[in-house]
């Protein structure tokens, strides 16, 4: 009698435990597939705290603190008008990002994704005050971007930024329309052979790199 | 048995299938709603996101007693405990405000801060370093802003009706003790550091912290660069010289250090441009400065700067005491300054700074009548005129202050400082006489201050110090105190009141009358309003002057007598800063209006100083346009007449006045370009920037006063040393492209 107890206590825990992750992974699947289709701040906003949640719930998993962090910087971005955007404004944004990637960083130290995503949020920094934030935080990001190659040179997202960096920076500080084009074609390769370790992890980005090969046509 | 655990299996199904609906809406503690807030199950991946009427709902599966969290960036999180058997109506949640940096008001009455990153910044160190009319020198860009005079025949930053010595220089916390290269009569000087060398800057105008004192008027803050971003090295042609300096990083970026040296000889630039005065020495700098910094922790850093300079100088102006004779002036001076600064994070809210600075500075001069072909001669009855002097002196300074953190934003301060003044000054006479003065002087201080932040819309600093001069054996205690208020999203409104002590100047101190401190105290109202690239200030202030320094003719020379001096500055300033209108344009603009008298040295009666205008403002844009890779700068400056006056003994043992007048308004046109060549070549290794800068450049006719004759019975106008001066450098960089930097510069 006490071994069926204790079967079915063991069963029931399994089974509960195996219920969790079932509904991690059907939940996460969900959310990571609207941070594609996401595009209003506050939706953004909304998809972050409900990473965050997942995050704080499970206390393990490092991927729902990286989306929370890339919704955040998503939601920032967004709010670029002309090149540059309100400090007042998309720095707390920034924060925010950054206090979620830290998390993140903590579960997975040495990873590729997030020094990707703190290169994103330098640039949002940065966009806060080009001209006098440019020698910090350009050189911050420029910093985790080389430590992202160090640590998987095959990551596809690292050529997007940079090419972005040169598709967007003016020709007489040395931008260049060119090089963005030969950088976007090699992150369209390193794509076509990037293999995500899950369904869950990230591979965003081969939409908006096909978007701006498009473009420099 | 099994029954019951099939029971507890069903039970635990049943929880898990019921669905509870959770609803309310979140406010902050006044009733606001709160968009954006996020709301969470702990420990659940159930909750929700309020909307934009601050609204939330969502399901949950959960069951039982379960704890709810509200979190929002700058808010303080609330957590709710919450029964999910017993049946729910819509939750009322009120957020409280955090205090955090980025909403909290700045405490900025009476201050200007120019820094990279940090809120309530006027100026950047950018904008210092490119404007038109500064010629690079961190005092002339100060001079665009309200509450600084445009003097053009003294150095020095005159604030608020006070004189040059009433605005004390810091480096890094340090008092900085010949902040300009040494006088020469009727020739403003430079300051002596580029203004390469600091990160953040505060002009203080009035009102500022019990950590600074000594210093009547204004307190001009300036903290020099951490680590450099890259390695690189430098090199600098000019008309006025040449310069190359290299600038090292360790591999590890924990470590840096550097050098320059720079020679500068005005000769050729003074064959071009004819100066007032007619030179047989035109001036000669040799300049080097050394700097090392080390990451003591990941915290704390270790800096040192020092700093050599040698520079020498002779002219001749027509003498207005002996016609057909000329005055005559020689210059040679030494200069070298060290500091040394520490600042820590010491753990458990605590922070340390702390710093030594030693100065050591030498003037030879000789002054008198000499021939026409400029040769040193005595004129009978003229003798005294002749006179040389060997000033010796040196400084040490040292202060440390301690921070602990309090709750939120609030903290508390104290420190101590220890000012050592040793000069050693030596005249010699025309028959060789010889008389010197001997000044030791240790002025120490402690001071604290607290930082209290009652709320993000309202704070407060409230700080005293205690200083005693060993010289005068007198002791003071200043308090001081300001407030903020927010007012609106963007506008802040703030009040100052402080009392300021200053020793008076060294060559007073050495009489036979026992001096006292001089005591200024100021109130300051303000307003200021920041918004999208948009700044406005608008300031008023009242200052009452007591214990200035009074003199008297004892020997022929200028001796202090009492401390009976008085008098009282008042004022409204307005400051408009604007970036956002005309795409790509910056510009600002400011305003200065001074009602201001005063009683001290050998003034008769209480006047207008001679150096304070009524009106004084100033407009300075910028331009940078891309395709011609081409900055364009343009300042324009204006006063309102200045008096001046000549005063001579009335008989009676008082004074009285033998002319007195008004100088012409002032208005001054200054243009500079900034033109970057390689600029496009992405990823150059190499820069270079080519500046041209013209001051006064329609040539208008400018009039600093008058200078008189031994007697005042024949004067003149006093006129910049030239109508119009050009420069034209260039500048390159290797390493590293610091096009941006080199710009600023514009030197």
């Amino acid at each position: 009698m006490k071994k069926i107890f204790f079967l079915s206590l063991l069963l029931f825990a399994f089974g509960f435990g195996n219920a969790q992750s079932e509904r991690y992974l059907k939940t996460m699947e969900a959310k990571v597939a609207a941070i594609d289709t996401t595009y209003n701040p506050a939706g953004l906003v909304e998809l972050a705290n409900t990473f965050e949640r997942i995050g704080d719930a499970e206390k393990t998993q490092w991927l729902p603190y990286y989306y929370a962090a890339l919704a955040h910087v998503n939601s920032g971005l967004m709010q670029m008008n002309g090149g540059s955007v309100d400090a007042a404004k998309t720095d707390p944004i920034a924060d925010k990002a950054e206090a979620a990637l830290n998390k993140a960083a903590a579960l997975t130290p040495d990873n590729a994704e997030v020094q990707i995503l703190r290169k994103m949020i330098a640039n949002l920094r940065m966009m806060g005050d080009p001209m006098n934030r440019f020698m910090t935080y350009g050189q911050q990001g420029a910093q985790a971007l080389a430590k992202a190659k160090t640590l998987n040179p095959d990551n596809p997202r690292i050529y997007m930024l940079e090419a972005q960096d040169k598709f967007y920076t003016p020709e007489q500080f040395g931008g260049s329309k060119a090089e963005a084009k030969t950088l976007f074609e090699t992150a369209m390769q390193k794509f076509a052979s990037f293999k995500p370790e899950s369904s869950l992890h990230p591979q965003w980005g081969k939409r908006t790199v096909q978007y701006f090969i498009a473009q420099a046509k | 048995m099994k029954l019951l655990l099939s029971l507890l299996l069903l039970s635990c199904s049943l929880w898990s299938q019921a669905q509870k609906a959770v609803s309310g809406t979140v406010k902050d503690s006044r009733g606001k709603v709160l968009p954006g807030v996020s709301i969470t199950l702990k420990d659940t991946y159930d909750g929700a996101t309020a909307d934009s009427l601050g609204r939330f709902s969502f399901n949950t599966t959960e069951g039982g007693k379960q704890v709810l969290i509200a979190s929002m960036m700058g808010y303080k999180s609330l957590e709710l405990p919450l029964d999910l058997q017993a049946t729910l109506s819509p939750l009322n949640l009120a957020l409280k405000e955090d205090i955090t940096e980025m909403k909290a008001v700045v405490i900025s009455a009476g201050s200007f801060e120019a820094g990279d990153r940090k809120k309530g910044t006027v100026l950047t160190s950018i904008d210092i370093a490119t404007t038109a009319s500064g010629n690079a020198d961190i005092t002339g860009a100060l001079k665009t802003l309200p509450g600084a005079q445009q003097v053009g025949e003294s150095e020095g930053l005159f604030v608020r009706g006070g004189t040059a010595a009433e605005t004390k220089t810091f480096i890094d916390g340090t008092l900085v003790n010949n902040f300009f290269f040494s006088s020469v009569p009727n020739v403003a000087q430079r300051s002596r550091f580029s203004p390469f060398i600091f990160k953040g800057t505060v002009f203080s105008t009035g009102g500022y912290s019990a950590l600074y004192g000594q210093a009547l008027s204004s307190a001009l803050i300036l903290e020099s660069i951490d680590l450099p971003e890259q390695a690189s090295a430098n090199l600098g042609i000019s008309m006025i010289g040449f310069s190359g300096g290299y600038q090292s990083l360790a591999k590890n970026k924990k470590s840096s250090f550097g050098g320059n040296y720079s020679y500068s000889d005005l000769r050729p630039a003074f064959s071009l441009i004819k100066q007032q005065q007619d030179f047989f020495q035109t001036p000669l700098f040799h300049n080097a400065d050394f700097n090392f910094r080390i990451k003591t922790s990941h915290t704390g850093i270790l800096k040192y700067y020092g700093y050599f300079n040698w520079s020498r100088l002779g002219f001749t102006t027509p003498s207005l005491d002996t016609l057909g004779y000329n005055d005559l002036f020689r210059l040679k001076n030494i200069n070298t300054y060290h500091n040394l600064s520490w600042r820590e994070s010491l753990g458990r809210g605590w922070k340390l700074q702390t710093g030594i600075s030693f100065t050591y500075n030498r003037d030879t001069a000789r002054s008198g009548l000499a021939s026409e072909k400029q040769e040193e001669v005595l004129v009978k009855g003229m003798e005294f005129r002749n006179l040389g002097w060997n000033n010796r002196s040196e400084y040490f300074n040292a202060k440390l202050v301690l921070e602990k953190k309090l709750k939120g934003l609030s903290a508390l301060r104290f420190g101590s400082e220890l000012n050592q003044v040793d000069e050693q000054p030596l005249f010699t006479l025309y028959d060789g006489t010889r008389f010197s003065g001997k000044i030791r002087d240790n002025i120490t201080a402690v001071f604290s201050e607290a930082d209290v932040y009652l709320t993000n819309n309202l704070a407060a600093k409230v700080g005293g110090r205690l200083e005693h001069s060993s010289l005068m054996e007198r002791t003071n205690l200043a308090p001081r105190v300001s407030v903020a208020y927010k007012v609106g999203s963007n506008g802040q409104a703030s009040l100052a009141y402080g009392q300021f002590y200053q020793n008076p100047e060294t060559r007073y101190l050495n009489g036979p009358t026992t001096l006292n401190f001089m005591r200024a105290t100021h109130y300051i109202a303000q307003y200021q309003k920041v918004a999208n690239d948009r700044t406005l200030r608008l300031e008023l202030f009242q200052k009452d002057y007591d214990n200035l320094v009074k003199t008297s003719l004892q020997n022929n020379r200028e001796m202090a007598n009492s401390n009976k001096g008085f008098g009282y500055a008042r004022g409204f300033e307005a400051f408009w800063r604007d970036k956002r209108t005309v795409k790509n344009l910056d510009y600002w603009v400011s305003y200065s209006y001074l009602d201001t008298e005063r009683d001290f040295l050998n003034y008769p009666t209480a006047i207008q100083p001679s150096f304070a205008a009524k009106h004084t403002a100033s407009v300075v844009v910028k331009r940078f346009v891309t395709q011609w890779k081409t900055g364009f700068n343009a300042a324009y400056n204006f006063n309102s007449p200045r008096p001046f006056f000549f005063i001579a003994p009335n008989g009676n043992g008082g004074n009285k006045f033998l002319d007195r007048g008004e100088t012409p308004p002032y208005h001054n046109l200054s243009f500079s370009l900034n033109y970057l060549p390689a600029l496009g070549k992405g990823g150059a290794k190499q820069s270079t920037v080519l500046v041209l800068s013209v001051s006064n450049i329609l040539g208008l006719h400018q009039e600093y006063g008058r200078r008189y004759s031994f007697n005042g019975q024949r004067f003149e106008a006093i006129l910049p040393p030239a109508k119009r001066f050009v420069f034209i450098g260039a500048f390159i960089s290797f390493g590293v492209d610091r096009s941006q930097d080199v710009i600023n510069s514009n030197l």
